[in-house]
């Protein structure tokens, strides 16, 4: 017995994280979704859910009750097991990604020394969810959707994996412990020193989401709904939760290689340490708005979920602040726990602004053209990013043999990448015009 | 609509799906679909993702308004013309009773036309309005919808004081108006002109520069001039194709050879044209409108004509520049009180017949674009 | 309905006169190309010297009875336009008229084809407007296929009318103005007129499998409702 929980207990920390992480994530997830309706309603000039909760706050509640209790239709000569595999697929591999995250310096499941490469291995894993699931619908437009999707997936995959691998020239290692560890000692996050790996990032991850203005395969305006269309109910809600979880997990991945993890911004430089004052003042804000707004709501009921809300942001503030306070508690300094408890939300709030970013994009342009989408991959994602990885390598190499600051190098090897995208920019939009004139002549 | 039977189909007017090429497939879009815009039926015959012909099956909205007309008063027919093209039901009214007025040899009295110029012109902004939110969600784009059907909503909430309605208005009657310009409706219109220049900027801002947009609109579906001509195109269609005409200037009604606008043209005569021409057009139209708001004459809004009306007998074609296009009246009358014949010249029925030649070697993703951008109304298109 | 004249009635001229003097859709040509072209404006003669007329004709403000302006009727036509056709087709133009100073032509139905490649090609009337049918039940030769032509260059309108009977095809004139194509089918679906040539006449507004042709004097919707109702539910139909 006592054997066992030896066995076990070098296990438990990180189960106990697996399981809070499996647990909270649909209810996060059901957040993400009401706060990117949020946003979306205030770019369009109205508010949103308002009705469910004050300001919609129990929205996602009551989506998930519903879709729970949603009849379970599965079509007629649909493949039975593919049918009920293929969502459960795209979860767990979401969830199996975000093992490898360093949530915090001290809050990480696994941390692998291949963590960046076993994240995109089963990140990339999910497209098995999305093709079976099109086929398994014995559908004609389900399948043509969701090999659609396929494609445009693993197109830009390519071009992520490439930048990706840009960021990890400069970490020189795949844990990403260790890749958040380097950029505290370089002093600067990696976007800083590999800005066009971070962009190209960027745009390859949005459509490795499915969102727009990649979202061509899960249009509404389109002729089909891609691989989503026969699924209902809680299984439509999985597939809806595998595409949070990929958001989640990109941002994730974005957030430790290049905007430095846990790391408060200019980690290294001491006269910028005001800065880690931010996340309770943040918090003491935000408080202070909801219980600003609070005697507005027009209902009781709704005036009190605010002012919970609102205590609930100043008992978050109150964590934060205090590691900042020079206290002893039990033996425990209270300053040796600002790594962990403001790395955590550092961490998650950088998480949070590239998905704002991801829906700031989503609600301002049109969607590309499914063939224009895998030109702009393929013929321009794809060079860029794998001349930005020899550049970073040119960078690197004059830095360690010819003893160039790296920064310098790395300004020079940038400014390169940036004249061959430029003209693979120019090369492209000229094909284009022409192609198009010429396709139009001859109809 | 049972005109899928094969021996229905006769060569070159219908898709024969008897005889298909080993990758052809057959899809159907429609009557129901989000982006047809009203109950439209496109059989699409693609290769692969490519268009090869497409046939636009219509009547799902037929509801016999010119034969209606020939049993109903000249006045009583007035409000079945709005339901037509539903989104600007205002120059349908004012299409037809300048027609009826011409065939009784009356006129309306210049008060009476600046006011209908200054409301037809406020409707075309507010059709242009709901043509951009649309054809930009169709695109992709999910914002410019709600910031156009705000600014529509000021159009709306002017119309709905005038005469008590939001859509289908039925604004004008036969020698004139019936209703004053209410108190504070010269305001209201100035107060909205001088929004909507920056909201217009909003939406440039938005799209006229976008690489998305601009992908996704130019070059697709294409009409040179002499097709525009030959397949009958008006309105903002035929303009973006180069051909400079426009009824207000050519042949000009209500109060428009007072006011000094431009008719913006277009040069490949692509969406992305049509486009422009079309928000170029909202500018020139709020610029009648504050020309026409500064000097509203003085006097009757209605013609003497007594309140039965009997045409002598004849007829009359009366067009005018509705914002999709040339809508014209055809009215025959016999001397009495009901007409004999009515024909409207539909704009949108005769601009869809360019579809076919339109879309023909594009994707099956620009079929939605190439829709839009023909800013049809089912409700005109089978009346 | 009408607004009270007596209250607000200031020195304008009344309604009916200025038809004659200004008729607003008759207008020349934006274009400012000067000469007034072979316009079928009957006061064709007498409009130059017509404008400054109205206000001095109307002479002081008379409040209770304006004179009655001669209501609009039709009036033969023999300008240049009718001259130039007549000669080209003789006796194929069968009348020529102008009515709300709109010019009118009835031309022969067995040279239709002819006389609109004339008129698109030599007359520059190369936009087909609109394509319709009348029915004149009473007439012998019932339908008239009415043709709203345009010519951009000249801005100027025509409208070429064709008598046609029951069972009398019309040629299309698609070949001349594609247009005509969807034109020529709602002709043909609401009023059963046959265009000879026609790509591929068939129905367009109404259901393929629709019996009758509504536009028709003849055609009775109760009836036809009746003997529906009669044919496929069984029972005789209430109305």
């Amino acid at each position: 017995m006592n054997a066992l929980v030896e066995f076990f207990r070098p296990h438990l920390l990180p189960l106990l994280y697996a399981v809070v992480i499996v647990a909270v994530l649909p209810l996060i997830a059901g957040y993400i979704v009401l706060l990117e309706r949020k946003i979306m309603a205030d770019m369009q000039a109205r508010l949103g859910p308002m009705r469910v909760g004050p300001h919609g706050l129990l929205q996602p509640i009551a989506d998930a009750v519903k879709l729970l209790i949603k009849e379970d239709i599965i079509p007629e000569n649909a493949d039975r097991w593919i049918f009920w595999l293929a969502p459960l697929l795209s979860v767990t591999a979401g969830m199996l990604a975000l093992a490898a995250f360093p949530f915090g310096p001290a809050f990480q499941i696994a941390d692998l020394n291949i963590g960046l490469l076993f994240i995109l291995g089963i990140s990339s894993m999910g497209i098995f969810g999305i093709v079976l699931g099109g086929w398994a619908s014995n559908s004609h437009y389900s399948l043509l959707g969701a090999l659609r999707s396929a494609a445009q997936l693993v197109s830009y995959e390519t071009a992520a994996g490439m930048a990706v691998v840009g960021g990890l020239l400069l970490a020189g290692t795949l844990s990403t412990r260790r890749i958040v560890e380097m950029q505290a000692e370089q002093g600067t996050w990696f976007i800083f020193l590999a800005p066009i790996a971070f962009f190209t990032y960027l745009v390859a991850s949005i459509a490795e989401t499915n969102r727009a203005p990649f979202d061509l395969p899960e249009a509404e305006s389109e002729l089909v709904a891609g691989y989503m269309t026969e699924y209902s109910g809680f299984r439509w809600a999985l597939y809806f939760l595998a595409e949070y979880t990929n958001m989640v997990v990109v941002a994730s991945v974005a957030t430790t290689l290049f905007l430095g993890g846990w790391l408060r911004p200019f980690p290294g430089t001491t006269w910028l340490n005001f800065l880690d004052y931010v996340p309770p003042l943040l918090m003491l804000l935000l408080a202070g708005y909801c219980f600003y707004r609070t005697p507005r709501q027009p209902v009781k009921v709704q005036q009190g979920f605010l002012a919970a809300v609102g205590l609930l942001c100043l008992l978050l503030a109150v964590i934060l602040a205090l590691p900042l306070l020079p206290l002893a508690v039990g033996g425990i300094e209270a300053q040796s726990l600002r790594p962990a408890i403001h790395g955590g939300f550092w961490f998650l709030f950088k998480v949070f602004a590239y998905m704002y970013v991801f829906m700031w994009l989503r609600f301002t342009f049109p969607r590309y053209r499914f063939d224009q989408l895998m030109k702009l991959g393929w013929h321009f994602l794809i060079p860029v990013s794998i001349v930005n990885v020899m550049g970073i390598g040119v960078a690197l190499v004059l830095d360690r043999e010819a003893g160039w600051p790296l920064w310098q190098a790395l300004v020079l090897t940038t400014l390169l990448t940036l004249a061959v995208a430029a003209y693979l920019a120019v090369v492209g939009e000229r094909k284009d015009s022409a192609a198009v004139g010429g396709a139009e002549r001859s109809a | 609509m049972s005109d899928t039977r094969a021996s229905g189909f006769l060569p070159q007017s219908g898709i024969e799906t008897t005889v298909l090429g080993a990758d052809e497939i057959i899809l159907n879009m429609g009557p129901q679909h989000p982006s047809t815009h009203g109950v439209l039926r496109v059989k699409l015959k693609l290769d692969g993702e490519k268009v090869v012909e497409s046939e636009c099956i219509i009547g799902y909205l037929h509801r016999g308004v010119e034969k209606i007309a020939e049993h109903r008063s000249y006045q009583q027919f007035a409000p079945y013309v709005d339901r037509m093209d539903y989104v600007a039901a205002v120059s349908n009214g004012l299409g037809y009773c300048e027609a009826v007025e011409k065939l009784m040899g009356v006129e309306a009295p210049p008060r009476a036309r600046v006011i209908r110029t200054i409301l037809t012109e406020l409707q075309r902004i507010a059709s242009h309005l709901l043509w951009l939110g649309t054809h930009a969600l169709d695109i992709g784009a999910l914002t410019p919808v709600f910031y156009c059907f705000r600014e529509r909503e000021e159009i709306l909430k002017i119309f709905e004081k005038y005469c008590g309605a939001r859509l289908t208005t039925h604004a004008f009657r036969i020698g004139g108006l019936q209703y004053e310009a209410y108190d504070g409706m010269e305001q209201d219109v100035r107060r909205f002109c001088d929004d909507f220049a920056t909201k217009i900027e909003e939406y440039e801002q938005l799209l006229t520069e976008n690489r998305i947009w601009v992908g996704r609109t130019r070059g697709v579906g294409i009409l040179t001039a002499e097709d525009a001509i030959a397949i009958g195109a008006t309105g903002p269609v035929i303009r973006a194709s180069g051909v400079k005409w426009d009824i207000r200037k050519a042949m000009p009604y209500a109060a428009y050879d007072q006011y000094q606008f431009e008719i913006p043209t277009g040069k490949n005569g692509d969406t992305y044209d049509r486009y422009l021409v079309r928000m170029e057009e909202m500018r020139q139209s709020r610029r009648i409108c504050l020309q026409a708001i500064e000097n509203i004459p003085a006097g009757p809004i209605m013609a003497r004509i007594g309140k039965v009306l009997k045409p002598p007998p004849g007829e009359v074609y009366h067009a005018i520049e509705a914002p999709k296009g040339e809508l014209g009246y055809y009215i025959v009358s016999d001397g009495t009180t009901q007409p004999y014949r009515v024909r409207i010249r539909p704009p949108s029925f005769i601009n869809l017949q360019a579809f076919d030649r339109m879309v023909r070697g594009h994707l099956v993703a620009d079929v939605v674009a190439i829709i839009g951008t023909l800013d049809i109304v089912l409700g005109e298109v089978d009346r | 309905m009408a607004n009270d004249p007596e209250e607000k009635q200031p020195p304008v001229p009344p309604a009916g006169e200025t038809p004659a003097a200004k008729p607003p859709s008759a207008t020349p040509p934006a274009q400012g190309t000067g000469d007034a072209p072979a316009r079928p404006a009957a006061p064709a003669a007498a409009s130059p010297p017509k404008p400054p007329a109205p206000p001095a004709a109307a002479g002081p403000p008379k409040p209770p009875v304006p004179p009655k302006e001669a209501p609009p009727k039709p009036e033969p036509l023999d300008n240049d336009l009718v001259k130039r056709y007549r000669a080209r087709f003789g006796d194929s133009i069968r009348e020529a008229w102008t009515d709300r100073k709109q010019a009118i032509l009835v031309v022969a139905r067995e040279r239709l084809v002819e006389i609109a490649q004339y008129s698109r090609d030599d007359e520059q009337f190369n936009f087909l407007t609109d394509l319709t049918a009348v029915d004149w039940p009473k007439r012998e030769k019932r339908f008239d296929v009415v043709l709203n032509l345009y010519s951009f260059l000249k801005n100027e309108r025509l409208r070429l009318k064709v008598h046609a009977a029951e069972s009398e095809p019309v040629s299309s004139v698609t070949g001349v103005w594609p247009v005509a194509n969807w034109l020529e089918r709602e002709a043909f679906d609401m009023f059963g007129i046959v265009f000879e040539g026609h790509p591929g006449l068939k129905r367009i507004l109404l259901p393929d499998e629709w019996q009758g042709h509504p536009l028709r004097k003849d055609y009775d919707i109760l009836t036809q409702d009746t003997a529906w109702v009669r044919e496929n539910l069984g029972i005789e139909s209430g109305q």
